[in-house]
């Protein structure tokens, strides 16, 4: 399969006065052609920071190495120009709470004249796929002539998924897209982007989450990120059915399901809380909270292993000696 | 154990809109609902279903436009020295969504615990017996003293901070403590061990949660009693058992919506997403727009409340003539 994205040993970190934070510390992650991957993980263990820095990195952000080969660009060493070029038309994002950052004083319709200036595009022809996009995703015609604040969430995330997909993206990047939304919503929102993937409006997905239970519903692959690295890879139902890592496993059986109550079965949590990146511990990140931490956990960073094809486990317990 | 309780009887909260206030939210509609001590209440809702209004409601922070509130047959919004306003809140604490939000971010977390000390004077004066005081509270939501000392807000985990909120409702020994959304901001790989300290303070300490909250699984995992709310009237109430097999409409929509880890949505089912204004109120059913088993009568006459045995639901199609 055609890989659409490849980071290698990719880093990003920010820069602070006491130092700096490795938000992302060394990530090796493929996106393949028409696949959508799940990026999960809990608050603060870099993954929207990896999501952000690869469609648009600002200071305080600094990408600090690696490669991110693009379509064969390198996003970590592009110019700004360039940059603006592939952005929305081969590369989209849709960054957290984008739904309340639409321009309060502007209809959609002029907002979409301002997509149709910076890309050069002839703004009828915009509004026309601005149309098409909407009509695909269930909203009325008439909210190119609305104002943002005149929608719903549900309606208004609907919208910036009609923006960020109006030039048929490659990849688009989604960072939490679902989290501000109700439950009855989030089902239609969820499916909305496997739908444009079937339908082929955008290539390639990498939904950014901390809830497993939603990215399970929509994804082919699932990427497990903690601490600013990505600790297991593989097909999501593999990886749901048989997770390797301490992290996955504990992070599996702590959230419960339907038909759980506390009375017939008492689930257990993850004790202790991560690392600061600003100073990680030097052997595996996990291994302060890991139930089957042994000496060189705390001493060597674990190396990536690699099982049957593609599968990938960062974890000391898995190698073979 | 003596039995105590709050009942709302007929309570009431309408938000008025607009320039002279003609447009009217009915948050809360004419809710009756006994809250027992030595059980935990699951109070389930999407947002702007008025769960928020309820809880503030029952901890006198917002007065209700009609109806009333009972603790133990007094009424709670009649108290009027302080003396009985204390009284009151000895007895029923509150712990709120958003932790940092809680707490003073100029202050010490100890501190502001110790502020909350005078509720007991006879250990207050005491800086070593309050100390002592503290520490088994702090010990009984899995915090350590030590590990607290010196530290403002921000330097807590969101979980660690959510822990000193519930520290801090425990210090007067509440019957009650009425918990809002009080893991949403919590890290999913914690957020069942919040959940396990409500289930432990309920067996071991005979304080009583009422835990309101949007997750379905996690209101299945925690409660003893579960009530759904929808547009400020409870539409089911019972065992947590009903969350699996549904009697109302609008349950069965959340149930079919709500992400599981280890159940894909099926492809038949689609979510009925109909927006609603939240200022319009028909005659009827207040589910009845959205809902795919609507019969003339619904939208017609308000529906009665029917026992079905292991649960109530306020709907027609169980409703015999």
């Amino acid at each position: 399969m055609d890989m659409i994205l490849e980071l290698d040993d990719y880093r990003v970190y920010y820069k602070t006065l006491s130092g700096y934070v490795k938000a992302v510390d060394g990530v090796n992650l493929s996106v393949a052609e028409h696949e959508i991957i799940g990026l999960i993980g809990e608050s603060g263990c870099g993954k929207s920071t990896l999501a952000l820095s690869l469609a648009l990195p600002k200071p305080p952000m600094k990408i600090m190495g690696g490669k991110a080969n693009f379509l064969g660009i390198d996003l970590t060493r592009i110019p700004w120009k360039k940059r603006r070029e592939i952005l929305l038309s081969k590369l989209s994002i849709i960054p957290q709470y984008a739904l309340d950052s639409l321009p309060v004083i502007k209809k959609i319709r002029d907002f979409l004249r301002d997509i149709a200036r910076d890309k050069g595009v002839d703004e009828e022809k915009v509004f026309e796929r601005f149309k098409e996009r909407i009509n695909f995703i269930g909203l009325p015609r008439e909210v190119i002539d609305m104002y943002p604040i005149e929608l719903s969430g549900g309606m208004r995330q609907r919208v910036v998924i009609a923006l960020a997909t109006l030039f048929s993206p490659a990849l688009l990047i989604a960072d939490e897209p679902t989290s501000a939304l109700d439950v009855t919503t989030q089902r239609h929102v969820l499916e909305l982007f496997s739908e444009l993937r079937d339908n082929n409006i955008v290539g390639s997905i990498i939904f950014v989450t901390h809830d497993i239970a939603s990215v399970r519903q929509i994804a082919d692959k699932l990427a497990v990120m903690y601490a600013g690295k990505v600790v297991e890879y593989g097909d999501l139902e593999e990886v749901i059915r048989e997770p390797l890592h301490p992290y996955t496993r504990g992070l599996i059986k702590a959230v419960p399901t339907l038909g759980i109550n506390y009375k017939k079965k008492r689930l257990k949590g993850l004790a202790g809380s991560p690392p600061s990146l600003l100073n990680p511990p030097p052997g595996c990140r996990f291994a302060p909270r890991c139930p089957y931490a042994r000496e060189e956990c705390r001493i060597n960073d674990p190396p990536t292993i690699v099982l049957d094809g593609y599968r990938t486990v960062k974890c000391w317990l898995y190698t073979r000696r | 154990m003596a039995q105590h309780n709050i009942k709302l009887k007929d309570l009431t909260k309408i938000f008025s809109l607009g320039l002279l206030g003609k447009k009217r939210i009915v948050a809360v509609d004419r809710v009756n609902l006994e809250i027992k001590s030595g059980e935990i209440l699951g109070v389930l809702g999407e947002s702007g279903c008025g769960k928020t209004t309820m809880a503030r409601m029952i901890l006198r922070l917002l007065r209700p436009t009609s109806g009333k509130i009972f603790f133990d047959n007094i009424d709670v919004w009649g108290l009027k020295k302080w003396s009985e306003i204390r009284e009151y809140y000895k007895n029923v604490q509150g712990i709120f969504q958003d932790p940092y939000a809680s707490f003073n971010p100029r202050r010490r977390v100890l501190d502001s615990l110790y502020d909350t000390m005078r509720f007991l004077p006879d250990i207050a004066h005491d800086i070593s017996k309050s100390r002592e005081y503290l520490r088994e509270i702090l010990n009984s939501v899995g915090l350590k003293l030590e590990e607290l000392e010196n530290k403002y807000p921000h330097q807590l985990s969101g979980g660690q901070l959510q822990r000193v909120a519930i520290a801090r409702a425990l210090i007067p020994h509440p019957i009650f403590i009425v918990a809002d959304e009080p893991v949403s901001m919590v890290d999913a790989s914690t957020r069942i061990d919040i959940l396990n300290i409500f289930i432990d303070l309920k067996q071991e300490y005979g304080v009583s949660p009422v835990i309101i909250g949007h997750d379905y699984s996690l209101a299945y995992y925690v409660s003893d009693r579960i009530v759904v709310l929808y547009r400020g009237q409870i539409v089911e109430e019972g065992s947590p058992e009903v969350l699996e097999d549904p009697a109302h409409p609008y349950t069965k929509l959340l149930k079919e919506s709500v992400p599981l880890i280890n159940r894909k949505w099926s492809k038949k089912f689609k979510p009925n997403i109909v927006a609603y204004d939240a200022t319009v109120r028909g005659k009827g059913c207040i589910f009845a727009h959205r809902c795919p088993f609507r019969k003339p009568v619904c939208i017609e006459k308000e529906p009665p409340i029917v026992s079905l045995g292991r649960s109530k639901v306020r709907c027609w199609l169980y409703a015999t003539n």
